[in-house]
């Protein structure tokens, strides 16, 4: 099953895809473009994001680093103020040098996760979204990396369009990714290629804290990341779970 | 929506969103000594150095927290919560205490760790990190944020006393400097910074953090095997 939250006609509605479009819960048949898109969930938790999880990226980033199965995951956290609709516009600054995409798919808990071994782990999972989690690469202090200035921006963290129910994945490590920049492909990549699965990352999580249902775990990025500009459409896609449309807008913060 | 907090009454019902500063106290940034120039840091840090504490960690009045099983001691980390009122957004520091609605005491426990580059959650966002209350009070029922004695007790005795002041942001420079890229909506928490020389507790202990005018925060450390 697919669902998404959207604004439309002064009140915020459950809908289904539809070959049109989408469908509300009262029948109503929309053109995508005809509704405000919202992030999929109504209740967000706790959003757990992770660094380098993919061995490809690593390599991209620096040649000294590595990042392997038996390395604790890098994980940091993230505040639901930075969330956003598909088809939403998030804020680039003007004195940006570096902004960039970051095409991963989110896994929703849907079931309390407390010490739950890897084998067992997929059973917590509600289901699958997209994430496009930004990055501004100019804030990046080497303090409490990544910091939120880089990663926690109101906006920044672009989600949905659909929650798509863990029985339509059977598998999570076998999804292709792929980023588009105003229609050219950037980045591509596949689940396979995580260093620390989805099952893998429920398990070390819940040893130490309690996963509970609308917990979300952004799950890393593959290689492919570029700088971004005002204007630019970016559409991150995963295989089998959606695709999320992006555009980057200016902003000047206001004078003080 | 947050953990099971006796602090859920209008118009300061916590949102579960508990933000915090590292190295807002002078004392504790000038600890770091020239260490903040070297590897890895590389520059002391120019925006507020922020983390998070996730709803898992998030307790209440009189909770019993887990030792985990191997950690002799955690850090007691007595801090200022600034309760949200009113969705603050690039507000400028003379504007940004209007948007507090109250105050509350929260203990930032962690794992002792050295490094501040990035250090594991596992050590500051286990279940139960994070006691707070014993309640919000309103804004006004202080003088001056930034002036407020705190003091932790172990088992009834001082072993830290510190204050709210001295700080690298007072707290509503903080506030300001967090709103100018993340909104913090109302019911979230801003913790305004730890003091120099944290104290160490173990499991067994009765902890108690109290701050100037808000009361008493006590909760009690218990070993993993007994949990």
């Amino acid at each position: 099953m697919r669902s998404a939250r959207v604004a439309f006609d002064g009140a915020i509605h459950d809908a289904v895809p539809h070959a049109d479009g989408l469908q509300l819960s009262d029948g109503r048949v929309l053109a995508e473009d005809a509704v405000v898109w919202l992030p999929p969930l109504a209740e967000v938790g706790t959003i757990i994001a992770l660094g380098l999880n993919y061995a490809d990226h690593v390599k991209e980033l620096s040649k000294e680093l590595t990042q392997t199965s038996k390395d604790e995951p890098l994980v940091f956290l993230k505040t639901p103020g930075s969330l956003i609709g598909h088809r939403a516009h998030t804020r680039r600054p003007v004195d940006a040098s570096f902004m960039h995409y970051e095409c991963e798919l989110a896994v929703v808990i849907g079931r309390r996760a407390r010490r739950v071994k890897a084998a067992d782990a997929l059973a917590h999972v509600q289901g699958y979204t997209v994430c496009n989690d930004y990055a501004i690469r100019d804030y990046l202090e080497n303090w409490y990396r990544p910091n939120l200035r880089v990663k926690n921006r109101d906006g920044a963290t672009v989600l949905g369009p659909w929650l798509v129910s863990a029985d339509e994945v059977p598998d999570p490590q076998k999804l292709s990714l792929r980023t588009t920049v105003n229609g050219r492909v950037v980045q591509q990549g596949t689940t396979a290629n995580m260093i620390h699965s989805v099952a893998a990352l429920i398990e070390y999580l819940s040893e130490f804290m309690t996963l509970e249902p609308g917990d979300i775990i952004l799950t890393g990025t593959p290689e492919g990341t570029v700088n971004c500009n005002a204007g630019d459409e970016v559409v991150c896609e995963i295989e089998g779970i959606g695709r999320l449309v992006n555009t980057l807008v200016a902003d000047t913060p206001p004078a003080v | 929506m947050p953990a099971a907090l006796s602090l859920d009454f209008a118009p300061w019902r916590l949102s579960g969103t508990v933000v915090g500063a590292l190295l807002n106290h002078r004392a504790a940034l000038a600890a770091l000594g020239d260490a903040v120039h070297a590897a890895p840091y590389k520059a002391p840090p120019k925006a507020p150095v922020l983390y998070v504490k996730p709803r898992n960690t998030q307790v209440g009045q009189g909770a019993r927290v887990v030792v985990p099983a191997g950690v002799p001691e955690l850090e007691v980390g007595a801090a200022l919560g600034l309760v949200i009122g009113q969705s603050a957004c690039r507000v400028r520091e003379d504007e940004a205490l209007a948007r507090v609605a109250g105050l509350v005491i929260v203990a930032d426990l962690s794992v002792p760790h050295e490094s501040f580059y990035r250090p594991s959650v596992r050590l500051k966002a286990r279940d139960g990190f994070c006691p707070i209350g014993p309640r919000v009070w309103p804004l006004s029922t202080v003088k001056d944020v930034d002036a407020l004695c705190v003091r932790v007790a172990v088992d009834g005795r001082t072993v830290h006393e510190t204050s709210t002041g001295e700080r690298v942001r007072g707290a509503a420079k903080l506030l300001a400097d967090v709103s100018a890229f993340m909104t913090l909506a109302p019911g979230d928490v801003l913790l305004t910074g730890v003091a120099a020389g944290a104290p160490r507790v173990a499991a067994g202990h009765a902890v108690s953090v109290a701050i100037e005018g808000l009361g008493t925060l006590a909760f009690e450390l218990v070993p993993e095997e007994a949990a």
